[in-house]
């Protein structure tokens, strides 16, 4: 299979089409196995206390006095905003690199095991306080709110961790770029590479908040700490996290999914702007987190608003860039009218099915996060259910349906066994489940919160205002979306573990699409990436240097910790 | 790159530049901007800090009050306000513990309350009845029993 840009000899060593004709080699496989593993562990644990949530604010589950509400948020926030997002991240890009790239480098694999124990140890010692009820602080863990130091040193080796697996990723790339002077990165290892330096971007500015300034203070080396300086870190860091596990989606729709559908992807000239513009963009997204805060002027503010919507350009991009696949891969199968090519598509496939709802649910989750980084509109629904609803759709459809869809055909082919037809209308039935759940659940925290339901609060009815302001209908139905929700996730975990050790053994193909025949060559600028991340930084600089300048400068006296749960 | 694509290309930055525009409009123009006030106070002596040491609600004008108000785990200071209808509320608040959050339900009121930072949000209130004021950021154990009422009479 040819995986670099057609127009471009392909040099490929002797390794490189060992690798092809075996699939995956054992030790590569074994890293992508693990890490999702753990991914889909924290899907199954994350699920489950997305219920006892779900079923707490529909006003049906009162919590035992040992296992309160905000203890069960922050592991669940942990759990799947972080853990299982980063780990399939990781998973999956390791084996696309492996595959594209002619195997892992094994001092990279060393560093990629190095990464995932740092990390393991990371969570372990974030959990152990969380059970303990002593880091009930929420993921987002806004100082001078102080969780046990034991939470923030586990955060600081997750960091560490994802350094590592950067690293790998980065000393993979350069060692195959050193191999094949004047070619295109592989598409995948490309996107690999954009993920990667937003991931070492978003988690300095969290590293400089965690150890510079929460630890010495959660010690009480410092009695006091800049509360604006600490989140507005974080949100360079927060906003960044989940784009990248978006960025990582996005990979597959316009990698994969072509593939799958048997067309070619969208031209790569373009494709590769999308992601220099998403990596250059992003971490100036944080901002709009902040909207309502004090000691931020407003025209930082609004200039802010264009920070953030620019993100949405190269999205609304990529909407284009699929339908046109889907249209053009219909119509070279005799597809007839305008909106023929639909019936072409392949619908009883799990591996585009599930991947489809996901574009399809980021009309709606795209369109809501334009509202919500726009200063007025924001104000209406900041820390509202709204914002629930709006990361359900963005995360919990548009990026895990598409990990979910992904998860068909690579955990088979990390484990040199094939999808079963059976377990392929499994996970029909699963995406179906998952689909109705999160429509259900997303609606109503979007109803609720434009009536004013606060997120992040178990249940309440203020005293009787709950009923009188709307909000009782809704609550309830996320209960339901939410019973629904882990019904699909006892499915979608049951099929990944089946098919990494139960399914029949065979060969699966990394679906990896090709570009169009007659397309122009891509211009070499796209693979400057000393280039682009020159540019990034200017863009953060822009962004970030007045207002926090201003914030340092112009502090008011620090605060000591709080514990108040 | 096909005509389509320029076509659905200009319309989406278009789109973008239309919300950039009425957001300028409406935040300069008409001074509908987000809560931004800037001003500081040492999160520790709060109580002893003017005006914060008069937390309360005070008659400026014909039919304008202002509420200087505290917020704390998990209570408001002044708790159960009462303003007649029509009544412009000018709020100035602060935080003496962690980050809070301040929304009124069913209106445009919603700022975020900082320890060592004074917010400021104003609103009218036409319509009678009972308003619902309640803290939309977490704050610990007992966030969800953190609100008051606002009565427009």
């Amino acid at each position: 299979m040819q995986t670099s840009v057609s127009q471009n000899k392909v040099v490929s060593g002797f390794k490189d089409k060992a690798n092809k004709a075996l699939g995956i080699s054992r030790q590569d496989a074994l890293i992508s196995k693990s890490y999702l593993a753990v991914a889909f562990i924290a899907l199954l644990l994350g699920g489950l206390l997305g219920l006892l949530q779900g079923l707490n604010r529909a006003g049906l589950l009162e919590l035992p006095a040992w296992l309160n509400y905000y203890q069960i948020l922050t592991a669940h926030g942990i759990l799947l905003v972080v853990v299982l997002s980063a780990f399939f991240t990781i998973g999956y890009f390791y084996a696309g690199l492996s595959h594209t790239l002619g195997g892992l480098l094994p001092k990279v694999r060393k560093i990629a095991w190095i990464g995932f124990w740092t990390k393991i140890v990371g969570f372990v010692l974030v959990v152990i306080p969380i059970l303990m009820n002593e880091a009930s602080v929420m993921y987002t863990f806004y100082p001078p709110m102080a969780a046990h130091p034991m939470f923030y040193f586990g955060l600081a080796l997750i960091v560490v961790g994802v350094w590592f697996l950067a690293a790998g990723a980065f000393i993979n790339v350069a060692h195959w770029r050193k191999n094949h002077k004047g070619e295109h990165l592989p598409i995948l290892a490309f996107f690999a590479t954009g993920v990667f330096v937003l991931l070492v971007g978003a988690t300095a500015f969290v590293a400089v908040e965690v150890l510079f300034m929460i630890i010495p203070w959660s010690l009480g080396w410092v009695d006091t700490i800049n509360v604006m300086v600490a989140r507005t870190l974080f949100w360079a860091f927060g906003h960044t996290a989940v784009n990248i596990w978006y960025l990582t989606a996005v990979s597959a729709w316009y990698v994969v999914i072509p593939k799958v559908i048997g067309g070619t992807r969208f031209n790569d000239y373009l494709t590769r702007v999308v992601v220099i513009a998403l990596v250059i963009m992003n971490i100036t997204g944080g901002f709009h987190h902040q909207i309502i805060d004090p000691g931020i002027s407003l025209p930082i503010k609004f200039m802010h608003v264009f920070m953030s919507l620019a993100i949405g350009f190269p999205s609304l991009m990529t909407a284009y860039a699929m339908f046109r696949v889907f249209e053009r891969t219909g119509r070279r199968k005799d597809a007839k009218g305008a909106l023929g090519w639909i019936k072409k598509l392949p619908w009883g496939d799990v591996r585009f099915l599930s991947p489809f709802i996901a574009m399809a649910a980021f009309a709606p989750a795209g369109a809501g996060g334009i509202v919500q980084s726009t200063n007025q509109l924001d104000q209406v629904v900041h820390n509202t259910m709204w914002i629930v609803g709006h990361f359900h759709l963005t995360l919990g459809m548009s990026v895990i349906m598409t990990f979910f869809g992904v998860s068909y055909w690579l955990v088979p082919y990390i484990s040199n066994r094939v999808l079963t037809p059976k377990m392929n209308k499994l996970g029909v039935i699963q995406t179906i489940i998952w689909t109705i759940g999160m429509v259900i659940m997303a609606f109503s925290m979007h109803t609720a919160g434009l009536f004013g339901a606060p997120r992040r609060t178990s249940y309440t009815t203020y005293g009787d205002f709950s009923s009188s302001l709307g909000w009782d209908p809704y609550m309830a139905a996320v209960g339901v979306g939410a019973t629904l929700l882990l019904v699909a996730v006892i499915i979608q975990v049951y099929a990944v573990f089946n098919m990494m050790f139960f399914a029949p053994k065979g060969t699966t193909e990394f679906p990896i699409a090709e570009v169009e025949e007659n397309e122009a060559k891509t211009p070499y600028m796209t693979e400057r990436w000393g280039v682009w991340v020159v540019v990034m930084l200017i863009v953060i600089a822009m962004a970030y240097v007045l207002p926090l300048t201003d914030m340092i400068v112009n502090a008011p006296p620090g605060s000591p910790p709080f514990k108040t749960w | 790159m096909h005509l389509d694509e320029k076509i659905w290309l200009t319309l989406s930055f278009g789109m973008i530049m239309a919300f950039m525009v009425i957001t300028g409009y409406q935040t300069f123009a008409l001074e509908m901007g987000p809560p931004s006030n800037n001003e500081l106070i040492d999160p520790q002596k709060v109580d002893e800090t003017a005006p914060f040491n008069e937390p309360g609600i005070k008659q400026i004008g014909e039919n304008e009050y202002e509420v200087v108000m505290t917020l704390q785990v998990f209570s408001f200071n002044p708790m159960d306000i009462e303003v007649p209808a029509g009544s412009t509320v000018h709020f100035t608040l602060t935080s003496k513990d962690v980050v809070h959050g301040f929304e009124i339900a069913g209106t445009n009121v919603n700022a975020m309350v900082m320890p060592g930072h004074i917010q400021k949000i104003t609103q009218k209130f036409d319509e009678p009845g009972k308003y619902l004021v309640l803290c939309n950021e977490y704050c610990g154990a007992g966030h969800q029993v953190m609100s008051t009422t606002i009565t427009v009479k």
